[in-house]
């Protein structure tokens, strides 16, 4: 078997089925969303306060932040894996892979920190 | 017509080029591109290629015919030219090349041993043979066909860009063929060997295999088939 210490789970089926039901959360978050705009014909900074105010829909938005984190890395780190390759780059391939896999979760990590502020106002 | 070949020979070329080369097609005829690459030999000795039966069943002369791999032998000019009139031939893509038309296959065959590609059954053998039912071996149809010609796993992005790490249609199609033999016991080491971010997951299923497979196999259907397999155990 391949190992791999970098990718989420470890495991190629984990990370297949984190990736779909990831991408199902995501696909119900983006209608609730969309159906909140849609059935708002006023929309004001109020209202849109008001919809994510709700522990119901602070829990939702959490569990969509964490999905799209986890549905990003997996997806980001297959990018990384078949293109910041040696084949490209030599020797050097694993120090740019590095770093394009810091910056990845760096990223990931200030939008799940900055989210998480927001919804829950921390 | 013309025809533009890959040359490249490491002990006098110094980087591959194109050879451009003008050759006789007798009119009312549709000869196979394999026909065109002897006479092209019959005037220069120094192309090189391999080939061996002429007839799609050892799987050697694999090569990339106006941008689409497939077997000399059984591919017909008509089939590659169409309306260029032009025939560019190259090896097949992301192996390494020996000399022309010749590639390395090393990397292909290490992910094809990878897979165990024999019966593993580890009760006692009986008297005369191990028995399946039809509709067992009915299950083999499509996949033990294979002729590890390597045309599907070198015309796959996937296994460009991780050849020592993802298996590859041809070796995941055999995979596949000894997952669903009835007398294969074997299944769940062989599901385990799998499961890694790579050597199946890695399929995308952009279906290059199965467009470009000269035997008209469908390595992309055996791929999902593991998959379920996967996760029918691991769930």
């Amino acid at each position: 078997m391949v190992t791999n210490a970098t990718s989420l789970t470890r495991s190629g089926l984990s990370d297949f089925i984190i990736q779909r039901v990831s991408a199902v959360i995501l696909a119900l978050y983006t209608l609730v969303v969309i159906g909140f705009l849609l059935m708002t014909p006023e929309l004001d900074y109020g209202t849109w306060v008001e919809f994510h105010a709700g522990t119901v829909m602070r829990l939702f938005s959490t569990l969509a932040v964490l999905a799209l984190a986890a549905h990003a890395w997996i997806g980001m780190w297959t990018v990384g894996t078949d293109y910041v390759r040696e084949h490209y780059f030599g020797q050097r391939a694993t120090v740019f892979r590095s770093i394009y896999m810091v910056i990845c979760v760096g990223v990931l990590f200030v939008f799940v920190a900055w989210s998480l502020q927001i919804f829950w106002r921390l | 017509m013309q025809v533009s070949i890959y040359r490249y020979n490491p002990d006098t070329d110094e980087a591959p080029y194109m050879q451009d080369v003008d050759v006789d097609i007798p009119e009312g005829r549709d000869l196979m591109v394999l026909d065109v690459l002897e006479m092209m030999k019959a005037s220069d000795p120094s192309i090189s290629y391999r080939r061996s039966c002429r007839e799609g069943v050892c799987g050697s002369d694999g090569v990339n015919m106006n941008g689409r791999n497939g077997l000399a032998c059984i591919t017909p000019l008509s089939e590659v030219v169409k309306k260029k009139k032009r025939l560019v031939l190259r090896p097949l893509p992301g192996l390494p090349v020996i000399r022309d038309l010749v590639v390395d296959m090393t990397q292909f065959f290490r992910q094809y041993e990878k897979i165990q590609p024999y019966l593993q059954n580890d009760t006692p053998p009986p008297a005369q043979e191990r028995l399946q039912s039809p509709e067992d071996r009915d299950k083999l149809d499509g996949l033990y066909e294979c002729i590890l010609c390597a045309c599907c796993s070198t015309a796959c992005p996937s296994f460009w860009w991780n050849p020592d790490k993802f298996i590859g249609p041809a070796g995941l199609l055999q995979a596949y063929r000894f997952l669903a033999d009835s007398r294969d016991t074997a299944t769940a080491e062989r599901l385990a060997e799998l499961d890694d971010p790579f050597s199946v997951f890695r399929c995308r299923g952009i279906m290059n295999c199965v467009s470009v497979c000269p035997k008209g196999l469908n390595p992309t259907r055996a791929i999902g088939h593991i998959k379920h397999m996967l996760l029918q155990q691991g769930t």
